[in-house]
């Protein structure tokens, strides 16, 4: 079922370690207007941590790149959250949202796909070697007086 | 400074503040591992009480201290733990490895 698209914002920032901060935060302001709980929020901006951190150490391993952050409202209290970035792109998705599965060094924990997959109610990964990947994720929020959409 | 030290006996406390995500990961763990190698703790506490916001990052900084301490055959204990940096925890089964408050 397709539900009515309410509202949207894309911000689109460098791939540098200091927006993560950042983008946790934006996500976190759009999703305000939900009138979450804080655990819900704390989920939205720990979701999003992790999809941008990944966009940030693995994208773009060796220069800075573009990463895309599509922020979407749908009635019935749904938040989307899509990053998007043009970098080299996972060969195996699959293995790459495997639990403790990581190409990264020891300051990564390969924990980054399961907290997603944990703190939202939906996870889409679409990669293209060379070309990129865009990770989609979404949440209902419970819905409470005074809530937009 | 993210990382505040007390004694307390034979337990060495370190107490981790702030937002502990992959931009300020790093340079937490080298702190804390300049600090195991400098004291030697047999028992290392780390508290989280002031940690504001944690994710996957914060489990790489909690086992490498994890990995050191063991290799001087110290013991690892968390404590403190808030909310949020609690679920990241318990979603990454990370309480099977090291003792959880």
């Amino acid at each position: 079922m397709k539900s009515e698209l309410l509202d949207q914002t894309v911000i689109v920032f460098s791939s540098r370690s200091a927006n993560e901060g950042f983008a946790r935060a934006a996500a976190a302001c759009f999703a305000a207007r939900l009138d979450p709980t804080l655990d819900e929020l704390a989920d939205v901006k720990t979701a999003v941590s992790e999809a941008v951190t990944n966009a940030i150490v693995h994208a773009y391993p060796d220069r800075l790149g573009k990463v895309t952050m599509r922020l979407r409202l749908y009635a019935g209290n749904v938040l989307e959250v899509q990053i998007k970035d043009s970098g080299v792109g996972i060969p195996d998705v699959e293995k790459a949202r495997e639990p403790l599965y990581t190409t990264g060094n020891e300051e990564r924990s390969g924990m980054g796909f399961t907290i997603m997959e944990s703190f939202m109610d939906s996870l889409k990964v679409r990669s293209a070697v060379g070309k990129g990947t865009a990770v989609t994720m979404r949440k209902r929020f419970a819905r409470r007086a005074g809530a937009a959409g | 400074m993210p990382v505040t030290v007390t004694d307390e006996g034979s337990a060495l406390t370190a107490a981790l503040s702030g937002e502990i995500d992959h931009h300020g990961a790093k340079a937490m763990m080298n702190e804390l591992g300049e600090l195991i190698a400098a004291r030697l703790p047999r028992r290392l506490v780390l508290d989280l009480s002031g940690v504001t916001f944690m994710d996957s990052s914060g489990i790489a900084v909690l086992l490498r201290a994890l990995r050191e301490v063991d290799r001087l055959g110290g013991t690892l204990r968390v404590t403190n733990i808030p909310a949020q940096a609690r679920r990241v925890l318990d979603a990454a089964g990370v309480g099977r490895l090291i003792t959880l408050d």
